[in-house]
């Protein structure tokens, strides 16, 4: 008999030890290739003047210093508007719009899943479909809509575009279709429990990786607010149009400005790697039946 | 229970319409829980869509009222504005290039992936997904593809000898298209890139170990006789995220050439909107730019869809 090939003791099928040597190389060289700019943008940022300017440019940095984060927040004192303001700005912003999203989302998203009621399915359909259309298609008349409501310069032309996702609540409610079983419910129901109840207590305790995903997948939009259309009073502007006034005033600037690019993603990085395994836990029911 | 039984001989004597109503008022609390989703996802994404759509048949400023010119300004966009044939040209190539690109390589990835164990899985994960995550972070190509030598690519050729003087790859015309199509893909392992990964740990293993046993033999058959099949509702959710990702390009180009680039190297679709919607103020001239992106994208999803729907089914 063939003898079967081994990995950690547990048997592989169907692989090559040539495939896998192939696949690791492939990897490895992509690896690095992916994650090389990131690299080399952490290293401009702690690189001071005289080496960001230094021929050959250099991978690496001989006297780190963090010079270039002072002279960013120094930048960032000397506007007018307080730079305490911005950062208040983009949290106020991100921490309403996300919170808003994740209650309508999964209130939408459980009734859609459990409650057949007439027209539920044509719902469904819809805001699935909108899947297809991008941001940019919407974005003129978004513009027209929001300055109709009277909503032009405050946070809410930022906030209430960012409340109904169909992306977040598509993922919500493929997660509960196969996650929160019918019975269960059924029998809170039978116990007497209100609908708005077994919602909450019953139904979300077993949803919390979809509210994860939902989280940064909100944050992530909000968190980057930027330049935009809709506020142009200067002290409701955000951080990251702050932070990219910065990177517009050139080559002087161009240790601070790869300083503002790290400060600005370290936190959807740290949001990630806390929440990796319940995101992929909740794209595991991404799937489109058709 | 007993209650289903009571609907059931309840539906035996109403009409279709009485039992439709009959439900309504039953899971009246289901409207009342999708309201405010509903009215906001009205409000943000279907009035603006079917709007724009009455609205790319007018003249509209914002401060009059819209004025009917039935098809001048799609006949306009075709006939009249090379900027436009310019920006549907570029928008094509990208959406060609980096849609296909983004989704083949988020798949291969996320196979690769999956044959890791799972602590170097998860930290594998985060290194692709970062340049995705990080929506911003793609500006350090403006220090990797800087004109001067300073620019890390130019530093490196020159040093090597490979080039006398620094190739402008923001600003040379032949240099743009490639460059953003480079930086498009590196950033492009996005949610196609986690479903898949998703996929590929849900599948199946007595599945795989039953294919062995039936004489597959190397990843490739496997790939192509079960994991493909298996993995098809994934596969169809990634597409969407893909090609609507794909045409919607332009941002990257603005930022790494510093505005619109010479003489119009990678001008697109949506800077074409954002000439007319933002500076112009021309909503009708836009929003028919506007309908015309939506068309691009929903025929393309219409037709992919259509096309993966036949995967595992020959």
């Amino acid at each position: 008999m063939k003898k079967l090939r081994t990995r950690k003791h547990r048997v592989v099928l169907s692989r090559s030890a040539g495939g896998d040597f192939g696949v690791a190389i492939f990897m490895i060289l992509l690896g690095i290739l992916m994650f090389f700019p990131m690299y080399y943008l952490i290293i401009q940022s702690l690189k001071p003047l005289d080496e960001l300017f230094y021929f050959p440019p250099r991978m690496w940095v001989s006297n780190p210093s963090f010079e270039n984060f002072s002279d960013l927040f120094n930048l960032l004192n000397t506007s007018w508007v307080p730079f305490s303001r911005y950062l208040f700005n983009t949290v106020f912003i991100t921490v309403c719009g996300t919170f808003g999203n994740l209650i309508f989302s999964s209130l939408c998203a459980y009734a859609l899943s459990k409650l057949p009621f007439p027209g539920h399915r044509f719902v469904f359909q819809l805001i699935q479909k909108s899947l297809m259309i991008g941001s940019e298609v919407a974005s003129l008349m978004v513009f027209v809509v929001i300055s109709k409501m009277g909503l032009l310069d405050s946070y809410w032309a930022i906030i209430v575009p960012a409340l109904a996702t169909p992306l977040g609540l598509y993922l919500m409610k493929q997660f509960i279709d196969s996650n929160v079983s019918t019975e269960i419910l059924e029998s809170a129901r039978l116990d007497g429990a209100s609908e708005f109840r077994t919602f909450w207590s019953i139904a979300m305790p077993m949803v919390k990786p979809a509210w994860l995903t939902l989280i940064i997948y909100s944050f992530q939009g909000l968190w980057n607010t930027g330049q935009n259309l809709y506020v142009y009073s200067e002290e409701l502007k955000t951080l990251n149009f702050t932070i990219n006034q910065v990177l517009l005033e050139g080559v002087v600037r161009s240790g601070a400005s790869a300083a503002a690019t790290v400060v600005m993603m370290i936190v959807p990085i740290v949001v990630f790697v806390i929440s990796q395994s319940k995101i992929i836990e909740t794209m595991g029911s991404s799937g489109m039946k058709d | 229970m007993a209650k289903k039984e009571k609907d059931v001989a309840v539906h035996g004597d109403k009409t279709r319409f009485q039992w439709t109503w009959h439900l309504m008022k039953q899971y009246k609390i289901g409207y009342l829980m999708i309201a405010p989703f509903m009215i906001l996802f009205i409000l943000m994404t279907v009035i603006p869509v079917v709007f724009g759509m009455f609205v790319s048949f007018t003249d509209y400023n914002l401060l009059q009222p819209p004025q009917w010119v039935g098809l001048d300004n799609y006949v306009n966009l075709f006939l009249n504005d090379d900027l436009f044939v310019t920006a549907l040209k570029n928008t094509m190539i990208f959406a060609v290039t980096v849609g296909p690109g983004s989704y083949i390589l988020s798949f291969v990835v996320a196979w690769f992936i999956n044959e890791l164990t799972p602590k170097v899985r998860a930290f594998v994960t985060l290194i692709f997904y970062a340049p995705s995550l990080c929506t911003g972070a793609y500006v350090v190509f403006g220090y990797i593809f800087s004109g001067d030598s300073y620019g890390l690519l130019n530093g490196w050729l020159l040093n090597w000898g490979i080039i006398d003087t620094p190739i402008l790859f923001t600003s040379d015309a032949n240099w743009i298209m490639p460059v953003c199509i480079f930086v498009a893909l590196w950033m492009s392992l996005g949610t196609a890139f986690l479903s898949f990964i998703a996929g590929f740990q849900g599948l199946d293993r007595s599945q795989l170990e039953a294919g062995a046993v039936d004489g597959i033999t190397n990843r490739w058959q496997e790939l192509w006789y079960i994991t493909l099949p298996s993995m098809k509702p994934q596969l169809l959710f990634g597409a969407i995220m893909s090609i609507t990702g794909s045409f919607g390009f332009g941002a990257i180009v603005t930022t790494l050439c510093g505005g619109i680039p010479t003489d119009y190297v990678g001008y697109t679709l949506s800077h074409h909107l954002s000439e007319y919607g933002g500076t112009r103020w021309e909503f009708g001239y836009a929003s028919a730019i506007s309908m015309v992106l939506f068309f691009l994208m929903v025929g393309t999803n219409m037709l992919v869809q259509k096309l993966l729907s036949k995967v595992g089914k020959s």
